[in-house]
């Protein structure tokens, strides 16, 4: 299945990446997503182990269960105002 | 409760015509400027980053919880993004309610909550030297 990843701000900058479609495994977490992608691409090694991240808009734990289609943001920390 | 992001320039008016009933006798207006400094560093404007849809959701959120504290459905914000100069207004609030002391309590919640948690990142541009991503706050996660 896939998951739609989007990065932004320091993120972005670092990776060089604003978004992917990620192949992750059926029943997966954000965690083993983020570890798995980690490993295969260079490009997101640079970025901290526990992101903050939302699924579909609204803040989630490392430990939530992907599924298909979800969109997966890694949020720096915030800065508005 | 009118909440929104924007890359156009805002004025106080955008958010006041979004309150102010004849309930009510107290009109607070807030607006976040771009400073010519940052800890002794002249700066020469700011950009703006947002997860935009979803800091749309958190922003309607935070007008809700303010104007529940407030007792008031007569708030509005708006959030500018993208390039921004010195002296032009980042966030705009205005919070009407019949009395004053809701109508501040609510203005300053929105502000600190959008500075706790809405998705929205800062880079500012400095007369000498790159440009920098500012320190933020982390969102807490729910359960």
């Amino acid at each position: 299945m896939q998951v739609h990843l989007l990065l932004f701000a320091l993120y972005r900058d670092l990776t060089g990446v604003d978004e992917l479609n990620v192949e992750v495994a059926d029943g997966a977490t954000a965690a083993a997503a983020l570890a798995g992608l980690r490993q295969s691409d260079p490009r997101f090694a640079v970025l901290p182990d526990r992101p903050v991240i939302a699924l579909n808009r609204e803040l989630a734990q490392l430990d939530a269960v992907l599924r298909d289609g979800d969109e997966l943001a890694l949020l720096p920390p915030v800065a508005g105002g | 409760m009118r909440a929104w992001i924007t890359t156009d320039p805002i004025a106080a008016q955008d958010v006041l015509d979004g309150v102010g009933t004849a309930t009510d006798g107290a009109t607070v207006v807030f607006l976040g400027t771009v400073r010519e400094e940052n800890d002794g560093r002249p700066v020469s404007g700011l950009r703006y980053d947002a997860y935009v849809a979803m800091a749309e959701d958190v922003l309607l959120r935070i007008a809700g919880e303010a104007g529940r504290r407030a007792g008031t459905d007569r708030v509005a914000v708006v959030h500018r993004i993208g390039e921004l100069a010195v002296g032009d207004a980042s966030v705009a609030i205005a919070v009407s309610s019949p009395h004053r002391a809701e109508a501040f309590d609510a203005a300053r919640f929105v502000i600190e909550a959008i500075k706790q948690r809405l998705p929205v990142w800062k880079q500012e541009y400095y007369v000498e030297g790159a440009p920098r991503w500012l320190d933020g706050s982390t969102p807490a996660v729910g359960p």
